[in-house]
């Protein structure tokens, strides 16, 4: 037995993806979204989180997935790494589980279109479910959104 | 008891006195002979020695406890303040620093001082003063030939001592010497005392019993006494006290004894060393103090005229608060102005009386309290000021140039997170008036000013802004030279070289890439350059200007908004999205048509009071959705200005004049073009702040 793990459980186009507890500060429902001129099109502006003004970004956008207006079900999630405030707009979440770190590989070469980099790992989860756990570090990387601007503009 | 939970309060408070100590020791240096001076610098060391052995922080303690010696001999008179002193304390002080420093960053605050240490011990014991070898020694004529201090008894000593061997008695010098691991000198001494009066008789003690019973001494002490015990004997009981090192006897007969009493012409030198040391020590100081005179090395009395050091005596009722909560109460009350407004709206659509009444009460009670939340912030601006009369001091002594800082209105408060920020600039400026602007002695002489430079750093508030001045005496800026450097480094053409104004010419050490340092010192540090300092000043929506007369000195002076929290902004409307202009930067608003738009080489330019001046699309810089200026006959504009430079920019619809709460966009999103950043409006939406002088190129 590996250690337990304690993991939000978010939905993204087909596939289910973990993030650690720890890293979580809140999941908000969807509010208005304040758009910030000349950024990256998965940054879908600033918003109004108690008093702290959070950046917004659509995770389906960061990888690259086909982007669709927010439904009732989706959420953002609000994650804090490091120094880094960051909300992410998923399509739902609505599970807390706990993962034996034992059942966690080491991701393969492209899941579900995402890129390997961005993941952690795979976690299965009893029922043929798999749960892809993500890298917030790479995912939040900053330098790769200025390359990608760069790209844009 | 877990120690962890006064750890902030002991960095907070072990702060506070390495200030007081830093300041009093410069104010000492300035005035050696205020005792008064002295005993303040006493107080803090005791505290502060006190405080880190409570916290297990021994290395701290035992440097503080060294320098608290020394303290201790010149509060009571007994030894006078020279540069080898205050420089030996100011390393102790660094060395404090350092620790303090250390366990701050969750370290052990340990650390090898045993160089600082020494020294002090050396003047402790007075040895410095003796192993100087040099020319005090020979003014001193041959005193320092005493390679070890003996005792001068007096008369009446001297016959006690005499009759006793005369019938039979031994006299004996002892000179007992205890580990330096030992942890209660005094008892020790106290046991071997006890030892010898049991044996005989004790005539004399240098230090003194007292001095003794109070641990007063290094980690020797002399006894002359007289007994009737051999001497071999003597010695054993005396080494059988534990935690004594050395104890050496000396046998007295009368030739040693006319020595110690009646001294020579040659020994008169000689004892006086020995019979007071301090009092020689003080008579070289005075001998240092004119050599150093004449050496004319740098010398900095800093002053302060803030009203606060004036009044040390008024005690002050404060806490201290977190500055997180802080930020913590500001972000919570700006949701309760939100709400506020939401009440205000609904108590109007509702038209009650007393809900109004309610909530118009509530609109008061909550304007106190935004004053009061906005004041909390407030930080005297001598957090800052109080690091400069040392860093001058050093700057000056290794410079070799005299300097007098004058600091006034340090009492003067800023927001906090200005504060912050305005240390690395203004010690920027600072530096470049000691490294660049005040001359040598020489120099300074031979220009007919007193050989002492003064650099004056003000404070004072003036409207809404805070004004910082640096200003000194000195050569002033050389126009000439500055130019050419300017030309030769290709900050301006040689073209436009001609047309600069004088004010233009000297605000040309700000550009980048200036340098008028011949050689790069480490002092200013001149790779960096003074268009960091201005940058700097200007990202906190400030503005730094320059005042030079050559010859005669420099005036620097940055104007600093109150407060970075909340500004007044004018909130304007680019089709669904709001935007907020900072008032500071606007010029005024106005309405224009079509026709007036000139096209000048594909730039769209407006006439405005009898200038030209660009007119800038806000809605295409911003990329909004759902608006385009280019569709309507009649504009509102907004005249901006960015320092002499005017520009015009188009909006859609002013909302109005507001109070807004300053938010960044946080580590995520950073550099973005023309926002500066982001505040929180009435209706709980985000509305982006415009940087104004991003629009004007």
């Amino acid at each position: 037995m590996g250690e337990e793990l304690k993991v939000i459980v978010f939905a993204l186009a087909d596939e289910e993806y973990g993030i650690e507890v720890d890293k979580v500060r809140t999941i908000e429902r969807m509010s208005p979204i304040t758009r910030v001129p000349k950024t990256a099109a998965f940054i879908k502006g600033v918003m109004n989180l108690r008093g702290v003004v959070v950046p917004v970004v659509d995770l389906r956008g960061r990888f690259g997935l086909p982007e669709q207006e927010p439904t009732d079900n989706s959420r953002i999630i609000v994650v804090a790494v490091d120094d880094l405030e960051v909300g992410f707009i998923v399509d739902s979440a609505n599970d807390v589980i706990d993962i034996d770190t034992d059942n966690i590989d080491s991701p393969p070469e492209i899941v579900g279109g995402v890129k390997a980099k961005y993941l952690h790992g795979i976690a299965k989860l009893g029922d043929s479910r798999l749960l892809i756990m993500l890298n917030l570090v790479e995912v939040l990387n900053k330098n790769e959104i200025e390359q990608l601007m760069q790209l844009e503009g | 008891m877990d120690m962890n939970a006064y750890l902030s309060m002991f960095i907070d408070e072990s702060n506070d006195h390495l200030q007081t100590l830093n300041e009093n020791l410069l104010r000492l240096e300035g005035e050696p002979e205020d005792l008064s001076i002295v005993q303040n610098i006493f107080r803090s060391a005791h505290t502060l020695k006190g405080m880190s052995a409570t916290m297990g922080y021994e290395d701290l303690a035992a440097l503080t406890h060294e320098m608290e010696n020394v303290l201790d001999l010149v509060r009571n008179s007994k030894l006078k303040m020279d540069s080898f002193i205050f420089d030996t304390l100011f390393k102790g002080l660094d060395a404090l620093e350092a620790m303090v420093q250390d366990i701050v960053n969750g370290g052990t605050g340990k650390a090898d001082v045993t160089s600082i240490v020494a020294a002090l011990q050396s003047i402790f014991s007075g040895e410095h003063k003796l192993s100087v070898p040099d020319q005090k020694a020979a003014a001193e004529g041959d005193s320092s030939n005493v390679d070890k201090p003996i005792l001068l008894l007096d008369e009446y000593q001297t016959s006690v001592i005499k009759q006793s061997i005369d019938s039979g008695h031994q006299a004996y010098h002892i000179h007992v010497t205890i580990r330096e691991d030992c942890l209660l000198k005094a008892v020790r001494a106290y046991m071997v005392f006890n030892l010898l009066e049991a044996h005989g008789e004790i005539v004399k003690s240098e230090p003194s019993v007292q001095d003794l019973e109070q641990e007063k001494f290094d980690r020797s002490f002399t006894v002359f006494t007289i007994t009737q015990t051999k001497l071999e004997e003597l010695h054993t009981q005396i080494m059988n006290v534990s935690e004594v090192e050395t104890a050496v006897i000396t046998l007295l007969d009368e030739e040693s004894l006319h020595l110690l009493s009646t001294p020579t012409a040659n020994q008169q030198a000689e004892a006086e060393v020995k019979k007071a040391k301090e009092e020689v020590a003080a008579a070289i100081a005075v001998v240092e103090k004119k050599e150093e005179a004449a050496k004319a090395p740098a010398a900095v009395a800093p002053r302060k005229d803030s009203p606060a050091q004036a009044a040390p005596a008024a005690v002050n009722r404060t806490i201290r608060v977190d500055i997180d909560r802080l930020d913590t109460l500001m972000n919570l009350f700006s949701e309760l102005l939100i709400d506020r407004v939401r009440l205000e709206q609904l108590s109007s659509e509702i038209k009650r009386n007393d809900l109004t009444e309610t909530v118009e009460h509530m609109t008061r009670v909550s304007t106190d309290l935004q004053n009061i939340v906005l004041k909390l912030r407030m930080v005297p601006v001598d957090s800052v000021f109080n690091r400069f009369p040392r860093m001058i001091r050093d700057l000056a002594k290794s410079l070799d140039k005299k300097i007098d800082l004058v600091i006034t209105g340090a009492d003067t408060e800023l927001d906090r997170t200005v504060i912050d920020e305005i240390g690395d600039p203004l010690v920027h400026l600072l530096r470049n008036s000691v490294d660049h602007g005040i001359e040598t002695v020489e120099e300074r002489i031979a220009a007919g000013k007193s050989e002492v430079g003064t650099i004056f750093l003000r404070a004072y508030h003036s409207g809404n802004h805070v004004f910082i001045e640096v200003e000194e005496d000195g050569r002033g800026i050389n126009q000439e030279r500055v130019l050419k450097t300017a030309i030769k480094n290709g900050v301006v053409t040689e073209d436009e070289a001609k047309k600069l104004s004088s004010d233009e010419i000297n605000m040309l050490i700000f550009a980048a890439g200036f340098s008028t340092a011949e050689k790069i010192s480490d002092i200013s540090g001149r790779g960096v350059g003074l268009d960091v300092v201005r940058s700097k000043i200007t990202s906190l929506g400030g503005n730094v200007t320059i005042d030079s007369a050559f010859g005669r000195g420099t005036k620097f002076s940055v104007q600093l908004p109150l407060t970075l929290s909340i500004i007044s902004a004018m909130l304007i409307k680019l089709g669904s999205e709001k935007y907020a202009i900072p008032l500071s930067s606007i010029v005024e608003t106005s309405i224009i048509r079509r026709s007036q738009i000139l096209n000048v080489h594909g730039n769209l330019m407006i006439e405005f009071r009898n200038t030209v001046i660009p007119l800038v699309s806000l809605s295409r810089v911003l990329e909004t959705p759902d608006f385009n200026d280019s569709a309507e006959e009649e504009t509102e504009i907004v005249v901006v200005r960015k320092g002499e430079k005017w520009a015009a920019v188009t909006v859609d619809e002013f909302i109005g004049q507001n109070e807004i709460v300053l938010k960044t966009l946080g580590k995520y999103l950073t550099n973005i073009e023309a926002i500066s950043g982001a505040t929180i409006l009435g209706d709980g939406q985000v509305a982006l702040i415009i940087d104004p002088n991003a629009l004007i190129k």
